[in-house]
């Protein structure tokens, strides 16, 4: 189980938190702009790589905070988490 | 319960009045349900000196800003429940008043306060063995190093979510009342080992 | 009661003023406390104990801890039975009684033994290549070879002793209890730092126990007491016993489990104070893993026969427990530390007959002292021949060639009865690797040793490939105090590490096959792995037959998957392989080290998570009264709801018919606690509701209510609702039950992440509100005796809402209604739920007032034609394909929109929601049933949809179907089957709306 550090509440079991998948998918301006596959894209298509990730955790049984982090998938050595707006370290 | 016999708390049928007392002395651990506080919800930009300054001369102290801490005097407390949000715990029916005055002072800062009274009912846990049993359930590491008295933490202990409040003699533990049976029945179970002395408020 | 034939007459950690009985196989003996299983048996003489697992041969007790491959036990029988133990790691307690596994009808006499003949019939992958045709038999294959392997038995009754977990939080874990790992809890411990000693057995000291020597200039058992003391008397510091870490995850994460039960003063089988067992969830800043070594074998031919053991075994069981485990005793070895077995044995009085040594002409301190000792020392020489079938009685030995890869010269005949072999040691890298580091091979141990840290462990002394205890406890010490030091204490004052003299030892000489006579697999066996059967020859033939990766080996051979996973074997197995594939056995690596290190019981792992507590019952306030009222109830999520009020002599539909004609003529009441509720204020939150619901909400006025449909953004229903507008600002929306908390995430998801800048706070209320629908055309009747408001269709109509006081409280009142009738739903604080519940229910009694659960509730709301997320949506389904199009905006966005208009969602032939009536009226459609338009003698068949919701309706007289049906909305009035066993039913294609399509009712009758 990792141990997550919420940018708020700071170091917690995995168990307090929801996994919110890739980071950094802005929903489109202007949905209609897109054709059927670039939606589909947006909609359906997420990375998967082998190393840095960057991805959206959720504390949802402590201070309800979405955050991002920046995890490698192969060591689960999660090098950085930051709040909702901010850079991608 | 005099106040008003129309109120029930969650654990009411459990007899728990009843079984006050008969634990024995040297058991590890003290249950008593303390029902029947008012809570406060509160919702605002902390960093917003509109909204806590606001907030501050309502209560007549500072929200807690650090993340779960806890302030406020013995009858009146506000728990951080997370960046833009509190707990404010009052007692029995003092909470209409706080409301009205909260609102009247937050009318033009974007905030939310309501009432979430009746949402939770409260488990004190005390004894030599509180924090063994705690940990048979809850993840949180609540050494004396890390955790203690002032301090107030959200997690989950058993298979329910939980908001916990250190004070000087024991755990409060905030329970939703759908889950207060569930909870109770299972801190019973985990003290047995410690032994269980069940005390009135 | 047979005497203790092996027992020594003094020395060994045993208490014999406290003599115990046990029973193994039947057979009555006694032993000591401070004995396990095996060393008592030992002391029995007890031979053979165990039949291996595939050609059944005897085998006797190999080792002398968690390595064992041959005594597997199961201990007890009944509720408290556990299979596959073994007898090294089962402490004696007064009473036990075990047995072996893997015999029928006896070890002596075992007709498995066949196997062992026809040997060339069952080589590696002889299940995959025998019972895969056809395909279809596997199943029954399957049971009887299951039968024949015999793998203990699962106990039948529920287990009735208590398991509980904690969680535990701590700067240092040093795992083993030895010298390495004393000397670390000691350093770091007078840090001040939190630390867990874990040890897997109840007395400490590790390999110290099984060894005579001094550390400090005392005792090695002085030592650790005194180490013990010191540590047990830290205030931070918590010491185990009995305590295995099984696991190590990630984020320095570990599972240990504790073993509370065991207590040589009490059977097993008397219930226990506290738990059985305790599952420790530890994370820790910083892990030392002193996890020790563990001995391999050499492999010769025949050398699994009972009396063939490790060497290091040997010494344990004569320093540990004082039992001879012979008479006349031969070590074969290829390094030195197997010296001191014969030292020991020979110092205690056993007859060391020869020493062989692979070498040739070792030297050093330890051959010194064998010499010295007039032990005959055949260096250069190796084992050829084991006899001895059910016993050992003698060995053949030969000279090596000079190169030493074959035999040569005559053979010489050694009588013995025990052989202790050692191939050298392999640390136990085990948690090193399972954290997700890659073990190093090491060329000089012949072994694996922990690589390079990848979480914030260290190993220390033997574990760390450090054999000699000098560097055990200099190992120890440092890794302690870099562990505390990183952890954030630093060493108060100079603490001097423990030490303990330096015995110089020669490099072991690897050989991982003894040659022999003739080729393994031919007249003889050389095992590799004796649980499983496995041979030298069955890991060739893998090899020859393409299997090169160790993971597909170890799964063709089963090396490696016993319950001791291959302690012993593996190491060798992997040289074997190597060996096989020309090629080094760093290349070949190790197999995957995965939890458990040793078994978890299922006990262990599921703790009190079972019963009432394996998932909350979340219960409203009303529930004691629904108990009362004789309610059977239904899981809806984690909540209980009251399914139906049955009263005697109903059946459950009489009880629907009751419920449901209430409803529609008189009044019922229904607790709708459960719904999710939740509190959004903020300037914006109507414009948050316009993005959220596929309706428009800007317009809706002060003290309204609109229902809403909420999608994911690939246009799938997700949640609906009733939402309120309680001021300008503020709403108050309701969910179904089972989606509240998602909703809530929802809603919290959109708000953080996507627009933070939205002024609008959401808040769940669920809990805050006890909510009671009271429904039917008396209901204004009955709420007007509680409420001085216009309860009239004009001053309080259908979709609004009002804040009142009812019976002194203040509630929300919604005039929704799921039902299709004049229906009120009143919200009060939790706490007067049953107060407010109970005043309705007598004063009702005029009106002949119903309490009705979930399952009335549904028929009556499939009448109306109403969905219920879950039940007519599956996630797949759009507004459209419900037949909602008219609650969907076109003129804003929102989330789902845009995937509407997706050629798959606009396409022909969805699924589309259709009333069905079937042509018998009294036929009720199962839920579930598929649906067809041409009926075909037999399956397959064109399934063209299925029934979604199906009810016997009581205001209709007959039955009524919900259903989803490709292009159903264009085949209305067609007829569709549902195929049925035995029987079709033919339905007619009709509009979901089946009761009062006007809605002539909702104002009341």
């Amino acid at each position: 189980m990792f141990l997550i550090p919420c940018p708020w509440c700071g170091e917690r079991d995995e168990e307090e938190f929801s996994y919110g998948g890739e980071a950094h998918i802005e929903r489109p301006k202007d949905p209609d702009a897109l054709s059927d596959a670039e939606w589909a894209d947006y909609l359906f298509m997420r990375k998967n790589p082998k190393g840095t990730h960057f991805e959206r955790w959720n504390h949802a049984h402590g201070c309800r905070r979405w955050f991002n982090a920046k995890r490698d998938t192969v060591t689960h050595v999660i090098e950085a988490v930051y709040k909702m707006g901010e850079e991608k370290p | 319960m005099a106040h008003n016999p129309l109120r029930q708390s969650p654990l009411a049928h459990l007899g728990l009045i009843a079984r006050a007392g008969q634990g024995a002395d040297d058991a590890g651990i003290i249950l008593t349900e303390a029902p029947f506080t008012d809570h406060i919800g509160l919702r605002g930009d902390g960093a917003d000196t509109a909204f806590a300054g606001a907030v501050e001369k309502v209560l007549g102290f500072a929200l807690p800003i650090s993340p779960n801490t806890v302030t406020g005097k013995a009858k009146k407390t506000a728990l951080w429940l997370g960046p833009d949000e509190w707990l404010i715990v009052v007692p029995f029916g003092a909470a209409d008043k706080l409301i009205a005055a909260l609102g009247k002072a937050l009318t033009d800062v974007h905030s939310a306060v309501f009432d979430v009274s009746d949402s939770r009912t409260v488990i004190s846990l005390s004894g030599a063995n509180a924090r063994h049993v705690l940990a048979k359930g809850c993840g949180l590491d609540l050494h004396p190093r890390t955790f203690g008295p002032g301090s107030c933490a959200q997690s989950t202990l058993a298979l329910a979510h939980i908001l916990i409040h250190q004070t000087d003699t024991a755990y409060r533990l905030y329970i939703h009342r759908s889950f207060a049976e569930y909870l109770w029945a299972w801190l019973e179970d985990a003290g047995a080992e410690f032994g269980v002395s069940i005390s009135t408020p | 009661m047979s005497a203790q034939k092996n027992r020594l007459g003094n020395g060994g950690r045993i208490n014999r003023g406290k003599p115990l009985r046990f029973t193994f196989n039947g057979r009555d003996y006694q032993g000591y406390e401070g004995d396990t299983l095996a060393s008592a048996l030992l002391a029995n003489n007890s031979g053979a104990v165990a039949r291996s697992f595939k050609y059944h041969r005897p085998r006797g007790i190999y080792s002398a801890g968690v390595e064992e491959p041959n005594a597997v036990v199961q201990l007890e029988t009944g509720a408290r039975t556990r299979p596959n133990l073994q007898a090294t790691e089962i402490e004696l307690y007064d009473g036990l009684s075990a047995t072996s596994v893997n015999c029928w009808p006896t070890v002596e006499f075992d007709i498995g033994a066949i196997n062992s003949l026809a040997a060339r019939l069952l080589p590696a992958g002889f299940y995959y290549k025998t019972f895969m045709w056809p395909k279809s038999f596997w199943m029954t294959y399957e049971r009887v070879i299951r039968n024949a392997a015999g793998l203990g038995k699962a106990p039948t009754a529920p287990d009735p002793d208590t398991y509980h977990k904690c969680h535990a939080h701590t700067d240092v874990l040093v795992v083993g209890g030895g010298p390495a790992g004393l000397a670390a809890a000691l350093a770091a411990g007078r840090t001040g730092a939190r630390v867990i000693l874990a040890e897997q057995e109840h007395d400490f000291g590790g390999r110290l126990l099984s060894e005579r020597g001094d550390i400090d200039g005392i005792p090695a058992g002085d030592w650790v007491g005194l180490a013990l003391a010191e540590l047990n008397a830290m205030e931070e510091v918590t010491v185990l016993g009995r305590t295995t870490c099984f696991g190590y995850y990630d984020h320095n994460y570990l599972g240990m489990v504790e073993r509370c039960h065991i207590n040589a003063a009490k059977s097993m089988l008397e219930p226990k104070d506290g738990p059985s067992e305790r599952l420790w969830r530890v994370r820790s800043h910083q892990v030392v893993l002193a996890t020790g070594a563990i001995e391999r074998p050499l492999v010769f031919a025949d050398n699994d026969r009972p009396g063939v053991m490790l060497a290091g075994a040997l010494r344990a069981y004569l320093n540990r427990y004082a039992v001879r485990p012979g008479r006349k005793a031969v070590i074969f070895t290829n390094n030195d530390d197997a010296y001191r077995s014969a030292i020991d044995l020979h110092d205690s009085g056993v007859e060391v007959t020869a020493l062989i040594d692979l070498r040739v002409d070792p030297d050093g301190p330890l051959p010194d002292a064998a010499r010295a000792r007039n032990i005959q020392v055949m260096d250069g020489w190796v084992i050829t021949r084991v006899l001895g079938n059910r016993r050992l009685r003698a060995i053949e030995i030969q000279r090596l060639t000079a190169d030493g890869g074959a035999i040569t010269g005559e053979a010489r005949r050694i009588d013995c009865d025990v052989l202790g072999s050692s191939g050298g040691w392999n640390p136990v890298v085990h948690l090193h690797s399972q954290s997700g580091a890659k073990a190093r091979f090491d060329d000089a141990l012949q072994s694996f040793v922990p690589g390079p840290a990848r979480q914030a462990e260290r190993s220390a002394g033997a574990a760390n490939g450090a054999f000699a205890l000098d560097d055990c406890l200099g190992q120890g010490h440092a890794a302690g105090l870099e562990a505390a030091k990183l952890a954030g204490f630093k060493s108060k004052s100079k603490t001097k590490r423990p030490t303990a003299e330096s015995i110089d030892e020669a490099p072991l000489k690897a050989m991982w096959i003894v040659p022999g006579e003739a080729k393994p697999g031919h007249g003889s066996k050389h095992f590799i792995d004796l649980h499983n059967d496995v041979t030298v020859a069955d890991i060739e033939l893998a090899a020859r037959e393409g299997f090169h990766s160790v993971e597909h080996v170890k799964r063709y051979t089963t090396l490696g998957m016993g319950p001791d996973q291959g302690k012993t074997g593996n190491i060798p197995g992997m040289a074997v392989l190597a060996g096989a594939l020309d090629t080094e056995i760093a290349s070949v690596g190790t197999t995957t080290f995965r939890p458990p290190f040793t078994p978890v019981t299922y006990g262990a792992l599921a703790g009190r998570d079972i019963g009432e507590f394996s998932d909350p019952a979340r219960k409203t306030a009303l529930h004691h009264w629904h108990e009362q009222a004789s309610a059977l109830f239904e899981d809806v999520g984690q909540w209980k709801r009251p399914w139906y009020y049955p009263k005697a002599g109903e059946t459950m539909q009489d009880s629907l018919n009751r419920e449901c004609l209430a409803v529609r003529h008189g009044v019922g009441i229904l607790d709708a606690t459960t719904l999710g509720k939740i509190d959004i204020q903020g300037p914006d939150a109507a414009e948050f509701l316009n993005r959220i619901y596929t309706n428009a909400w800007s317009k809706l006025a002060v003290g309204r209510c609109r229902y809403g449909l909420m999608l994911g953004e690939d246009g799938m229903v997700m949640d609906d609702g009733v939402t309120a507008r309680l001021a300008e600002n503020h709403f108050h929306m309701t969910t179904t039950t089972g989606n509240a908390a998602r909703v809530l995430g929802w809603l919290e998801e959109w708000l953080q992440t996507e627009w933070p800048e939205l002024k609008v706070y959401c808040n769940s209320v669920t809990e805050y509100w006890a909510t009671m629908t009271v429904c039917g055309p008396r209901s204004r009747d009955l709420l007007a005796e509680f409420t001085d408001i216009d309860l009239s269709a004009e001053a309080f109509p259908f979709m609004s809402f009002k804040q009142a006081d009812v019976g002194g409280v203040a509630a929300r009142i919604f005039r929704i209604s799921f039902t299709g009738e004049l229906s009120y739903e009143i919200n009060v604080p939790a706490s007067h739920g049953l107060g407010l519940w109970t005043a309705l229910m007598t004063a009702g009694e005029k009106y002949g007032i119903t309490p009705y659960g979930t399952e009335t509730m549904h028929i009556l709301r499939a009448e109306k034609g109403y969905i219920i997320v879950g039940q007519e949506t599956d996630g797949t389904m759009t507004p459209n394909d419900l037949g909602m199009d008219w609650i969907v905006s076109t003129k804003k966005d929102f989330i789902g929109r845009r995937s509407l208009s997706r050629t798959d969602c606009t396409r022909p032939g969805r699924k589309q929601l259709v009333g069905l009536l079937t042509d018998n009226p009294s036929e009720v459609l199962p839920e579930g049933a598929q649906l067809v338009f041409d009926v075909k003698p037999q399956p397959p068949m064109d399934m063209v949809g299925h029934v979604t919701s199906s009810y016997y309706s009581a205001a209709l007289g007959r039955s009524i179907a919900l259903a989803v049906v490709k292009g159903g909305a264009d085949r209305m009035g067609e007829t569709i089957h549902a195929p049925l066993i035995g029987k079709t039913v033919n339905c007619k294609i009709t509009g979901p709306v089946f009761y009062d399509p006007d809605g002539s009712r909702i104002d009341g009758a």
